[in-house]
């Protein structure tokens, strides 16, 4: 079943560096890292935030093979900003045939999308592929607090992050139950035209829907049973606790920033 | 008798090639009969699941063959199609799959399927639901205003309406009172008899289906064990234990006599057998 293969924020236990980083200095590193793509100029600065990536990637022990295996889902929206960017950008004309040209702007352009997409990519996929979801919502949660004295629900938004996490691999198996079940009574997903095949999908969604609900239903008596209340007075398992080579990743993550508003201000 | 399901060296991999590669089924072979009553039983992940998705063409065999009626029935794709409704397929807790408006339009999804005249797909809904013990009256609500024990004859007769030549149902009494059980496994012996039918019932719970079944299969490990007659299979009472199958209380309790050094009949698995038993070994005492 093609079902089973889907990697949605999968995480690959480990004991790397990257893996023991407190969540909390690693989705700030994401943080840091997205607007350092976003602030990069020229080929300099977009080659210095890439040699991070890939020096991160490195000492994350998790294979390449499965980052290109993540980045798969993209292919379609990074091949559409290429033609865009390469197509409808003015400047110098390279090629042209008929009302299609080719700048030099154009080119590079495209190059800078198609980088940064896939960069921004690979470093999601870097936390998420170090850090287990527990730990994430945890350091999530902690690192939003201060949000709460505005009325912010941070703890009730992370209650929910973790639960969804939770019940995706067993939505998933759920989902490929009932389509064996309807297919057993002769459902047929694979031919006739598009509402066709939208109409056969009605037998797998209505059970998928009725049997969420009664999960949830079932959950929030059971966390109910055991004295859940919310996040008043509520204490954890877990205690983050930040190391000394946490406060490292961050000084890092304001250097790294610095290099790249240095770069732009340059003009590389 | 004359087989209908043939399986011959079947293997089934799961995630063949990767870390996760399992092997849940280690080449299988058993015949199916015409009309009769077979017991499938087996711990959870003895690969007893896996072996029944294989009857209807749901699952690929890795190696081997699933023949129905003489044909492989992956000879072809629309063989493939037309085998799900010859042989009936009821998963664990049926209820959970129904999604139409009304039961009538539940049960009639497997019949439209097979692209029937409307008169008979009629004729075959009114058929199932009196088979499963559905009043006329019940047609017309919505199954999901049902109680659990209803849903649940709701789905049977949903796969009962493609009037298989083989039934397969998948723990059919889980989670039903004593009274339901016995209800719905009435329900599901009547249809065997009006329609010559084969039917096949999957359970971890030896004492029910060594009740009601004419031979027995144990699964354990993806491989089968022992195949036979209930009598047959129960005479090897420790073995069974030790392959992790709760074995009828009686059953164990004569191994426990017979260890003591007193004659019993070994094969003994319902209370009644055991008075027999009993009374027998005590006439042959009293003889003496």
């Amino acid at each position: 079943m093609a079902l089973k293969d889907i990697t949605l924020g999968q995480y690959f236990p480990g004991n790397s560096l990257l893996h023991r980083f407190d969540p909390r200095s690693k989705i700030l590193f994401t943080v840091f890292y997205i607007a350092a793509i976003f602030l990069c100029r020229w080929v300099v600065s977009y080659g210095f935030v890439l040699a991070v990536l890939l020096v991160f990637i490195a000492i994350s022990h998790v294979k390449p093979k499965v980052f290109l295996k993540g980045m798969k889902p993209v292919v379609f929206i990074v091949i559409f900003t290429a033609i865009l960017n390469l197509f409808y950008t003015g400047g110098h004309v390279l090629w042209s045939y008929g009302i299609f040209k080719i700048t030099e702007e154009g080119l590079w352009k495209a190059g800078f999308m198609v980088l940064r997409i896939l960069m921004l990519i690979c470093c999601t996929l870097l936390l998420t592929y170090t850090t287990s979801p527990i730990l994430l919502t945890d350091g999530l949660e902690r690192l939003l607090r201060p949000l709460k004295r505005f009325g912010f629900p941070v703890h009730e938004l992370s209650m929910m992050m973790s639960i969804a996490l939770r019940f995706i691999p067993t939505l998933i198996q759920e989902t490929d139950k009932i389509i064996s079940a309807q297919k057993a009574r002769g459902a047929d997903f694979d031919s006739g035209n598009l509402i066709q095949k939208a109409k056969a999908l009605i037998p797998i969604l209505i059970p998928l829907f009725i049997s969420s609900f009664r999960r949830a239903e079932e959950l929030a008596i059971a966390m109910e049973c055991r004295c859940y209340h919310g996040d008043e007075g509520r204490t954890s398992l877990r205690q983050l606790k930040m190391a000394p080579r946490d406060w490292v990743l961050i000084g890092f993550c304001v250097v790294m920033v610095a290099a790249v508003i240095a770069l732009r201000i340059l003009g590389l | 008798m004359e087989p209908i399901i043939e399986i011959k060296h079947l293997t089934h991999i799961y995630s063949p090639n990767t870390p996760f590669e399992q092997k849940a089924l280690d080449d299988i072979d058993l015949t199916i009969y015409r009309g009769e009553y077979l017991g499938i039983i087996g711990r959870t992940g003895s690969g007893k699941s896996t072996l029944i998705q294989h009857l209807n063409g749901l699952m690929k065999p890795t190696s081997g063959q699933v023949l129905f009626e003489g044909q492989d029935i992956w000879s072809s794709k629309a063989l493939t199609h037309s085998i799900r409704f010859q042989v009936g397929l009821v998963f664990q807790y049926p209820e959970y799959q129904l999604f139409e408006e009304t039961v009538y339009k539940d049960i009639s999804f497997g019949p439209r399927n097979m692209k029937l005249e409307e008169e008979e797909i009629d004729r075959r809904v009114r058929q199932a639901a009196a088979f499963a013990g559905l009043s006329d009256e019940i047609l017309s609500r919505s199954p999901f205003e049902l109680s659990g024990g209803q849903k649940r004859r709701v789905a049977i007769a949903g796969v009962i309406a493609m009037e298989p030549k083989v039934l397969i149902l998948d723990e059919p009494t889980a989670g039903l009172d004593p009274a339901g059980s016995a209800s719905i496994l009435a329900n599901i012996d009547a249809y065997r008899q009006a329609n010559n039918a084969t039917v096949i019932i999957v359970s971890h719970s030896m004492e029910d289906v060594a009740r009601i079944t004419d031979r027995l299969v144990v699964v354990s490990h993806g491989t089968l064990p022992f195949v036979g007659a209930p009598r047959e299979v129960f005479s090897h009472g420790e073995e069974l234990n030790e392959l992790g199958l709760s074995v009828p209380a009686v059953n164990r309790v004569f191994a426990r006599i017979r260890a003591a050094g007193i004659d019993l009949d070994p094969a003994v698995y319902t209370v009644d057998q055991a008075k027999a038993a009993l009374l027998k070994a005590l006439a042959r005492k009293g003889g003496r």
